[in-house]
């Protein structure tokens, strides 16, 4: 047996095999032309930028599997920001911790209203997930009448939080690497999210085996929605600000990172190293855009054409079914 | 005879004003392997679905070893011991055959995943069925067949003691079906009851030694296969007597309509050579992979040839094997089916015209017996047999020269079987060519004018009608 | 079939006759000719996608990349007055672009293999981004004076150009949709892909001109947009595809192919700009609107659930 439970090198490993030598040639690249790039201050700062992104792919991967999409992840997210901030400024003596388990149940709420919708009324992921991410938003605004939350207002411990270093990474990075892992072993060694696998692979196999597949929807938005508002706490307090529009179109980065991870837009295929490399692939070449003189306003443009490519080179072939937009079996 | 494992007695089951089941009784005994027989609409595949714990039965008896039992959920029917053989291969492509044995079930040590101890189970299982693969193999790179023995293999490790086999051969070879038998007498063997249902009499007699009939949801005959025939228990499912199946009308072939020489495409068949005459109907037989579906397509244009090159006729139409997925669009009426190929010809200028496509419609519902409520019933609610009549006349109504016909009997009942042919023969007499595909050996000797076999994609033998026995078709198609 | 198709469009027509009740007795003013001729400069550009994208979703695909087309076309355009053109050339290169931008579309769906939604996605924050990297933070105002004329002025009476553009167009796809054996085979491809193929229909050439016409569309969006507006930013039309998507999924159309109607589509759209408008009348910003867009949405496809499962 391998390190990660495979008994055979299966094509899932060897897919993310050859990610992780396409990151490591693109790492070299850089380097080889900006030797400073490989400081490890520098590394670091680059885990660090990136790690936002890796724990909101690893829960868009859970949706994904299941053969879902959820588009309302960074208005989810910047909805629970918003509401860590106005909380801080209201209450700045209750702590990290409240904040942070006040995220993750609204985060999670609002992902389990999703989740409903598509579970017990099956209705497509994609049009729910497009309404609700407006939803959001608009609410963002309501509740903060379309003002700032600025540094001053805020809590020291808040925004001390991410940025607390443990052998030279801050917590946010660790926190990154530690959900990573915590999925990895997870998605390999637990029942439920086998079954997660089954439900997305096959949904009518999966309820012969008594799984079922809307159920598994369900909770894999509960779970996105949770890592999503923990997250919404976080950027606030990295980035020192709260206001309507953080994060806006940021949930396509997540699906990009996605799809470059390998994991099937068609459901029940993927992996979380896969994901984790795929978000080390795209955040490298977002911090070597600066050194090589590219504008900002450039990384978009840059984000398409790496979703297109790693999508047209993972090259699975479409069946005369439409995926995401599939229509729930009777 | 001891007492059943499993009996049924006067089950129910109607959805919303349709009665699938109106009152069925059924016995299995242990060891023992029963036959369920009975044409498209009698309840078959309900009944499946209420054993498998899909639905629930409106009202009747299930008793289980003599206690009343019910059968409210897939799991539920799992843990009473109830497994299925589905046809559609209710697999998990992107899992191990292990995986696909255990989901839900998966062994473990404390709270993990014991994948050592989940491989080696599977492997203890497969190796007693004398599997010819391994459970860490990915199950998407499985054959059907192969398929078929995992789904087997999930029901012995859930211990099932009563074993579903809903058609199971119907994309098999030969040599894939008589593997499936050995595995399944080996089952019956041990004590398992099982319920095999098919179409074909041939397998029937082979793995059964019960049988038991259904007719318009109604039980209408049950007993050993030994004291009965075939033309028994067809009249059983039909109930009338046998009209003749294979109503073929004479027909003089003219000269040729269709040329094919040396048409090869990479990976499924190759140096393909031969040509199809007016008013004559070739058949071509051969066992599953060999290459007639992919020929098939490749003549009518759905897919293009490496080499080679087909020339003569101008239109040539195909009848494909899945009816539903590829023959029609189910949503759609009668009338909407029929009217899709022949577009171009009910509006030349573009407009459509709902009443030119009712009235042929009309047309073809008469021609060849479709029972329907009328042109606008979707196809959807229309029995198997009947939809492929549909499939039928809107390629007739485009008076092709050649009609290619791919398994077009397969899974549909007698009486349409019958007109099928009765038409396929009337379109050749009128001058036109047909090329029928079948593994059916009855069907192609009946029908055929010339018989052409086919094995892993090359042509291995040409016969006349005279000439074409079973003997002949089943060794120039296999590998003997 | 028909039966329920004519109950939903009821349904839209009795919403639409609802909020005029409800904007006039709020605003008297609501009901005078020239409030509702302003009111639909509101809708008629999202209107006008709407059409080729609803035939695009009834044929079982999705185009998530519209709003960003039309950035693209509009940016396209300023640069191209930039550099002097006239008007007519100013047109020609929004239309062009748009096409162009669809053709992409349909060449990654039909060549590429692409399921749409992900490479719309992609193509989405291409066009968008390549918006973004030409401009940056700058504004294209060097519009020839005649140009302001498809966006701003009227064709007959109250009836403003785009207004009559969009009658034209919706009566167009209208007949094209549910008189026309292409339409027909739109409507097959979108409930069984297969089977049309197998039935003699070419379904991605069809789903490549599907692409390129709404590009073209979005194109056509972008002329009369910028017109009206006189001025171009990268993030012109931001959010519209939400926007044009509820418009064409309230109008009835299954996101699942196979099913809808072009008055859906178009008593949606006057339904949705109606109450915008209303909304704008009353002061509401717009991402407070957005919350009644993405309500809508849901309720849209929610209710018929609901319906179902009693």
């Amino acid at each position: 047996m391998n390190l990660f439970g495979y008994q055979t090198w299966s094509e899932a490993s060897r897919r993310d095999l050859k990610l992780a030598a396409l990151v490591l040639v693109l790492l070299a690249a850089v380097i080889g032309r900006f030797p400073d790039y490989a400081a490890p201050r520098n590394l670091a700062g680059v885990l660090d930028d990136t790690a936002i992104l890796i724990m909101l792919a690893l829960g868009q991967m859970l949706v994904i599997l299941v053969r879902g999409v959820d588009l309302s992840m960074a208005a989810n997210l910047a909805l629970c920001g918003m509401l860590a901030a106005l909380f801080n400024r209201a209450f700045p003596g209750a702590g990290v911790l409240t904040v942070l388990m006040m995220t993750l149940f609204a985060g999670g709420l609002l992902g389990a209203f999703n989740g409903l919708l598509v579970w017990k009324l099956r209705l497509p992921p994609i049009v729910v997930t497009l309404g609700t991410m407006s939803v959001y938003r608009g609410v963002i605004f309501l509740l903060s009448k379309g003002a700032w939350v600025n540094e001053n207002e805020m809590s020291r411990d808040f925004l001390e939080f991410t940025r607390t270093q443990f052998f030279g990474l801050t917590t946010l990075a660790w926190g990154a690497i530690l959900l990573a892992a915590l999925f990895i072993v997870a998605l390999r060694f637990s029942r439920a999210a086998r079954n997660l696998y089954a439900a997305g692979g096959n949904p009518e196999a999966a309820a012969y085996s008594g799984v079922d597949p809307g159920r598994m929807q369900f909770l894999a938005y509960v779970v996105a929605g949770a890592i999503a508002g923990v997250c919404g706490y976080l950027w606030v307090a990295r980035f020192a600000v709260a206001y309507t529009d953080i994060a806006l179109g940021f949930e396509l980065q997540v699906i990009a990172a996605c799809l470059i991870g390998g994991v099937a837009i068609s459901g029940g295929v993927g992996s979380a190293l896969g994901v984790f490399i795929g978000c080390l692939f795209l955040g490298i070449i977002r911090s070597s855009l600066p050194l090589v003189g590219i504008s900002a306003f450039w990384q978009m443009f840059i984000n398409g054409v790496v979703i297109l490519v790693a999508v047209l080179l993972s090259a699975r072939p479409r069946l005369g079914t439409r995926t995401i937009l599939e229509a729930p079996r009777a | 005879m001891p007492a059943p494992l499993l009996r049924l007695t006067d089950v129910r089951k109607a959805f919303g004003g349709v009665r699938a089941l109106a009152g069925v009784n059924l016995e299995l005994h242990r060891g023992s392997v029963t036959a369920l027989i009975g044409e498209n609409g009698a309840g078959k595949s309900t009944l499946v679905k209420i054993l498998s714990g899909v639905h629930p039965p409106d009202s009747g008896a299930i008793e289980l070893d003599g206690a009343s039992t019910r059968i409210d959920t897939p799991v539920a029917a799992r843990d009473l011991g109830i497994g299925v053989v589905h046809q559609e291969c209710l697999v998990f492509d992107h899992l191990d055959v292990a995986e696909n044995l255990f989901i839900n079930a998966h062994p473990r040590r404390g709270a993990f995943v014991d994948w050592r101890g989940m491989r080696a189970r599977a492997s203890a299982v497969l190796r007693e069925l004398g599997a010819d693969f391994t459970a860490g193999t990915l199950v998407g790179t499985l054959s059907i067949a192969q398929k078929h023995v995992v789904q087997i293999a999930r029901a012995l490790v859930n211990e099932s003691r009563v074993l579903i086999l809903d058609e199971p051969t119907a994309s098999l070879s030969r040599r894939e079906c008589a593997e499936l038998f050995r595995i399944a007498r080996q089952l019956r063997d041990r004590g398992c009851a099982l319920l095999f249902i098919s179409h074909r009499f041939d397998e029937i007699f082979e793995l059964a030694d019960r049988y038991a009939v259904f007719r318009d949801g109604s039980s209408v005959g049950e007993g050993e296969l030994a004291g009965t025939d075939r033309d028994r228990l067809i009249r059983l499912m039909v109930g009338r007597p046998v009209e003749q199946l294979f109503p073929k009308q004479q027909a003089d072939p003219g000269e040729p309509i269709l040329r094919v020489e040396k048409l090869g495409r990479a990976g499924e068949f190759e140096d393909i050579s031969f040509s199809l005459r007016r008013g004559e109907i070739l058949g071509i037989y051969g066992l599953v992979g060999a290459g007639r579906t992919e020929l098939a397509q490749v003549l009518f244009g759905a897919r293009r040839a490496d080499r080679g090159r087909v020339s003569g006729a101008a239109d040539i139409a195909l009848v494909p094997e899945d009816r539903q997925g590829q023959g029609s669009i189910l949503p759609f009426s009668i009338a909407a089916n029929i009217a899709l190929p022949n577009l171009e010809a009910l509006a030349p200028r573009g407009w459509t015209s709902t009443r030119a496509e009712n009235e042929l419609a009309k047309q073809w519902i008469g021609a060849l017996g479709i029972k329907a409520q009328g042109p606008e019933q979707p196809v959807q609610s229309l029995s198997g047999g009947n939809q492929q009549k549909v499939v039928l006349a809107k390629w007739l109504a485009r008076k092709p020269q050649v009609l290619i016909l791919d398994e077009p009997t397969k899974g549909i009942d007698v009486g349409a079987k019958a007109a099928v042919h009765a038409v396929t023969s009337e379109f050749a007499c009128a001058g036109n060519g047909v090329i029928l595909i079948s593994s059916e050996l009855p069907e192609i000797l009946g029908m055929s004018d010339r018989v052409l076999v086919m094995r892993r994609g090359r042509l291995r033998a040409e016969f006349t009608r005279h000439e074409a026995t079973s003997e002949n078709l089943l060794r120039a198609a296999s590998d003997a | 079939m028909t039966a329920v198709l004519k109950r939903w469009e009821s349904v839209l027509a009795l919403v639409l006759v609802l909020e005029f009740v409800l904007f006039t007795s709020i605003s008297p003013y609501f009901l005078s000719v020239d409030t509702l001729s302003d009111a639909t400069f509101n809708f008629t550009e999202r209107a006008i996608v709407a059409l080729p994208l609803a035939l695009l979703i009834i044929a079982g695909e999705i185009d998530i990349s519209v709003a960003a087309i039309i950035a693209l076309a509009s940016v396209a355009m300023g640069l191209a007055a930039e550099q002097g053109a006239g008007t007519g050339g100013i047109v020609a290169i929004g239309l062009g672009t748009g096409l162009l931008a669809g053709c992409v579309n349909g060449a990654l769906v039909t060549l590429g293999r692409m399921p749409s939604i992900v490479a719309t996605i992609g193509t989405m924050t291409l066009f968008r981004g390549m918006a973004y990297a030409v401009l940056g933070d700058r504004v294209l105002k060097n519009y020839p004076e005649a140009f302001a004329l498809f966006g701003q002025c009227y064709a007959v009476g109250p009836v403003s150009i785009e207004l009559a553009v969009f009658m034209v167009l919706a009566v167009a796809f209208g007949l094209f949709l549910h008189r026309t054996r292409w339409g027909r085979a739109i409507y097959a491809i979108g409930a069984n892909p297969v089977a049309s193929e197998f039935a003699r229909i070419r379904v991605d050439r069809y789903r490549f001109v599907l692409f390129a016409l709404t590009g073209t569309a979005c194109g056509l969006a972008a002329v009369l947009l910028t017109s009206r507006l006189g001025s171009t930013r990268p993030s012109i039309a931001q959010g519209w595809e939400l926007e044009i998507i509820s418009m064409v999924i309230l109008g009835g159309v299954s996101v699942w192919g196979g099913k809808g109607s072009i008055l859906g589509v178009v008593l949606a759209a006057l339904v949705f700009g109606l109450v915008t408008f209303g909304l704008g009348l009353m002061n509401i910003p717009g991402i407070v609107m957005s919350i009644f867009t993405g309500t809508l949405l849901i309720l849209v496809v929610a209710l018929p659930a609901l319906v179902r499962r009693r």
